[in-house]
């Protein structure tokens, strides 16, 4: 066994713990771990089984097979960063939608008389 | 990730619909018992839309002419999280305030007031910027194409004719690109496609309540209500210069303005609307 298999293991067993350990303590939600787990146990496979590293290598034409494990690492991480622009756009349009509620709601209740009129310390706060 | 990831549509207010509405009866109540209350029943009910961001320099004085103008119409002030004094000073005159907790841009901004109008009732909703470029005196004109032509929205054009004005070069050829090609996609001439003074009909408010671009709105608008299928006129009116504040263009934006709209209308015309 190469060191850098043993890299490589060790790397993708200390991601696959850290992230398991995220999503039981509940910094990190089930279904954005999931690609996570799937990049670590994927990198773990590959260094493990040199000679199907080889093999898919021989495949690809890529002459120095362990390069293979960077691009194998290199995929996964585009698909989890792409996966979260998709969730960033999700969530801004659900903020949207919030504020823009909140602006009518706070003007119905306003126009209900159940709230005074703005202060001047309710406002915007530039800190986000 | 609840309603699916690309075809998105307001979850809350599909909720607050379906506990009761609370927020179109409440407002709808307080429009009825208190403002106007002389409208005659066949007249449209005008709403003027003021988008504003950080315009305390301007916002009184735009306040000011539209009251003038448009004694009749109703006002909606939608403050986008100013930091400044814009949504204080917006109180002070007798109009509806709508006011963003946070800054959300220009389309979210515009998307406010028509969820307004819509809730309202209004048939007829005019955006006026919150900077004072668009002229009160003109608001008129705009409704008065909508009506007579029976167009689903009637936008303000610099270009038409006689109107003095002149942007710089790049400022130009950007425009004279999306006007082209929006005229292309449309099939008819649009000679100001970034002009976001412009008056939009009962239908156009209802579609735009929701859906309505993000940043950079106005070029958008006009591929997506086509697409819809409704009618765009456009009526000649004259802008003046700001008298206060400052843009929100800079060079830089001006370059982003140009890719993401360009993008924005490539997708839109490969987007299936419901």
């Amino acid at each position: 066994m190469y060191l850098y298999q043993i890299l490589a293991i060790v790397g993708a067993v200390v991601l696959f713990i850290f992230v398991v350990d995220f999503v039981r303590r509940g910094l990190l939600k089930e279904k954005y771990s999931v690609l996570w787990l799937a990049s670590a146990l994927a990198i773990l496979v590959l260094a493990l089984k040199k000679r199907l590293l080889d093999t898919i290598a021989g495949y690809l034409g890529v002459s120095y097979a362990p390069s293979l494990l960077f691009l194998v690492a290199f995929l996964f991480i585009m698909l989890i960063i792409l996966h979260f622009s998709v969730v960033i756009s999700i969530f801004h349009d659900k903020n949207k939608v919030l504020i823009q509620e909140i602006a009518l709601l706070k003007n119905a209740l306003k126009e209900a008389g159940l709230l005074p009129p703005v202060s001047g310390k309710d406002k915007g706060d530039k800190s986000t | 990730m609840g309603s699916g990831p690309w075809g998105f549509e307001s979850p809350l207010r599909h909720h607050l619909q379906r506990q009761g509405s609370l927020p179109a009866h409440l407002a709808l109540a307080g429009h009825a018992l208190k403002k106007r209350p002389d409208m005659s029943e066949s007249k449209p009910k005008i709403l003027i839309i003021i988008p504003a961001f950080n315009e305390e320099a301007n916002i009184t004085g735009v306040i000011r002419a539209v009251k003038t103008h448009q004694p009749n119409a109703h006002i909606a002030v939608v403050n986008d999280g100013s930091w400044d004094r814009t949504g204080e000073l917006a109180e002070l005159h007798d109009v509806t305030v709508l006011s963003h907790l946070l800054n959300m841009g220009i389309g979210a901004t515009m998307q406010t007031g028509f969820k307004y109008a819509a809730a309202c009732g209004f048939d007829i909703a005019v955006q006026v910027d919150g900077d004072g470029q668009h002229p009160a005196s003109q608001i008129q004109d705009l409704i008065d194409v909508l009506q007579k032509t029976d167009a689903d929205m009637v936008v303000g054009s610099r270009f038409v004719s006689k109107s003095g004005y002149r942007p710089s070069m790049a400022r130009g050829a950007g425009m004279a690109v999306f006007s082209h090609l929006v005229s292309i996609i449309i099939g008819e001439k649009v000679t100001d496609t970034t002009s976001g003074f412009r008056a939009s009909g009962r239908r156009c408010i209802e579609f735009f309540s929701s859906h309505y671009p993000d940043d950079y709105p106005e070029v958008e608008a006009l591929v997506l209500l086509h697409k819809k299928g409704y009618s765009i006129k456009e009526a000649p009116v004259q802008m003046s210069p700001r008298t206060g504040g400052r843009s929100s263009i800079t060079p830089l934006r001006s370059i982003y303005y140009m890719v993401k709209v360009l993008l924005a209308i490539f997708i839109d015309l490969m987007k299936k609307l419901d």
